[in-house]
């Protein structure tokens, strides 16, 4: 079963949480790696298979589109004007639900205050 | 002919639950899986007239639904119900036993699976009903007071949910169970709540909701017997059903638990809940559920108000406030307090949880302020938390209720 999760989260980084210094964190800014390798490997070694995924560039490059007859209208800006927007993309294979609940849940995203949408991906 | 309508209505008690979880885990199609189970009982109605009833029930029915469910799929042509057709016949009848729950009951897969957290609680509670405890979809809508046409398509777009986003159809594996669990027994104890005390409208009771959740208590006990939450759910639910007879009086008005005519209380509802509560309570794991049952078990071995343990009652209810959290449970352990102690120790903290404003909107904040208040001969007070109290309550007999107690202080 394929799954599209939604990185989701405020245009402003969240903010770190209430201590006075970051906790090292065991994702290496000695080692350069990027904050989702930890979360590839773990996913990996579970059987989820990561298909494809990317962080987005700023909302603020967003463009919308919508073809009405032979006009397309175009706008900028992100579809729905929230607080809370697309920062980025996973495509995962697994069994069933409740394991992209749980690779949803261990995303850097989930982890540091974003909210990850869940949504199968219509098979033919 | 009367008989075998008993037999079939008997059968449908108690097999229905189990031959649609076992045809789901055959067919993996829930629509499917609740018309053959359906076809199954109609066919029983005509032959268990003339062949008797068969020695296993539950097994003929069973058999019967899983033969209706390979017809139809042979005479769909679609390649999907072939498919479907070649995984029904080469599916056991027992079901395999998953090692890591070690339960291999389909009706608790099919229990779990309806209180999925993906899906929403409204459509968990009317999916327990539908599939596991074999209400209509009309007696649904009727009980929550919506149309049936909602109610409907409530179940629809549930069951699609399950299909298309592969809700997996089993009990959670050892790391998700205890978190999984508890969101069964929440979906029991709504059920129950929505019988005992409707939220909305002019019945104060709905004793088939309440009844129905004793029912899927009951069975989930049996099925996980190591869950003491699940026996401290299901006391709970006895004691509380065992007062329902004295909580209204002939005029259908309210009775607080303080003046109830306990002679109406079920002494064998007390009896089996205050048992399976001890029962659970030795295995020294105590949580929610079988705090509550500790509360309510006090209440229903006392003679009366004043002869209940109310020290005992408000250290249970200061227990639960640990283990989690609330205000509705500090409010209680203010009346517990009021009765132990006297009613200022009580109205101390209903003055304290007032002044925090988590219970804003609360009717039983305000009533529970004017009752202590009235205890203390405050009558101007007591009247103005009452009145504040009858701007937020729902429910008629309620209104009723403090509307007496109102009149009261102002005569």
């Amino acid at each position: 079963m394929r799954y599209m999760l939604l990185m989701c989260g405020e245009v402003e980084a969240p903010e770190p949480r209430a201590v006075p210094e970051p906790p090292p964190t065991p994702t290496a800014s000695d080692t350069d790696e990027p904050c989702w390798t930890p979360w590839a490997r773990e996913m990996e070694a579970r059987g989820v298979i990561l298909h494809d995924g990317a962080q987005l560039q700023s909302v603020a490059t967003a463009t919308t589109v919508r073809a009405v007859g032979a006009e397309v209208l175009v706008a900028d800006g992100p579809f729905a004007e929230t607080k809370e927007v697309i920062l980025g993309y996973d495509v995962i294979e697994c069994a069933d639900l409740d394991e992209a609940i749980f690779a949803a849940s261990r995303h850097p995203v989930a982890q540091n205050g974003g909210v990850v949408e869940v949504r199968p991906i219509l098979a033919y | 002919m009367a008989d075998v309508e008993a037999e079939v209505a008997d059968a449908f008690r108690k097999e229905w639950g189990r031959v649609v979880a076992t045809l789901i885990r055959m067919t993996g199609d829930w629509d499917l899986a609740e018309e053959c189970a359906q076809e199954a009982f109609a066919t029983a109605l005509t032959r268990w007239g003339t062949d008797g009833v068969p020695d296993r029930p539950g097994a003929w029915l069973t058999t019967t639904a899983r033969n209706r469910a390979l017809d139809r799929l042979r005479r769909s042509k679609t390649e999907a119900a072939k498919l479907q057709e070649v995984a029904v016949l080469s599916v056991p009848d027992e079901p395999p036993d998953y090692g890591d729950s070690g339960v291999s009951d389909d009706r608790l897969r099919l229990m779990f699976t309806c209180c999925h957290p993906a899906l929403s609680l409204e459509a968990r509670v009317a999916l327990t009903l539908r599939t596991l405890a074999g209400l209509t979809t009309a007696e649904i809508a009727k009980a929550f007071l919506v149309p049936e046409a909602t109610m409907a398509k409530r179940l629809t777009r549930a069951k699609h949910k399950i299909r298309d986003a592969a809700i997996p159809y089993r009990v959670p594996p050892a790391h998700l169970l205890p978190e999984r669990t508890g969101g069964v027994l929440a979906v029991l104890y709504l059920l129950f709540n929505e019988g005992y005390a409707a939220t909305a409208g002019d019945d104060l009771l709905r004793p088939d909701l309440s009844h129905e959740a004793i029912r899927l208590a009951r069975l989930l006990t049996r099925l996980m017997p190591d869950e003491p939450e699940a026996a401290g759910l299901l006391a709970l639910m006895l004691l509380q059903d065992a007062r329902s007879a004295a909580r209204l009086d002939a005029d259908g008005e309210l009775v607080s638990l303080e003046d109830q005519d306990r002679s109406r209380w079920d002494p064998a509802e007390i009896a089996e809940g205050i048992s399976l509560l001890e029962a659970a309570l030795r295995r020294q794991q105590a949580g929610p559920y079988q705090l509550q049952a500790a509360i309510a078990a006090c209440h229903g071995e006392a003679e009366d108000a004043a002869d209940t343990d109310w020290q005992q009652i408000a250290l249970l209810y200061g227990e639960l406030h640990r283990i989690v959290p609330s205000a509705v449970v500090e409010l209680n352990r203010a009346v517990a307090v009021a009765m132990a102690e006297g009613p200022a120790a009580g109205l101390a903290l209903v003055d304290d949880l007032s002044a925090r404003g988590d219970l804003a909107g609360y009717y039983l904040l305000p009533a529970t302020r004017a009752d202590l208040l009235r205890r203390l001969d405050h009558r101007g007070e007591a009247a103005s938390s009452y009145r504040a109290a009858l701007d937020l309550a729902a429910t008629e007999p309620e209104r009723r209720y403090l509307s007496r107690r109102l009149a009261e202080v102002t005569s």
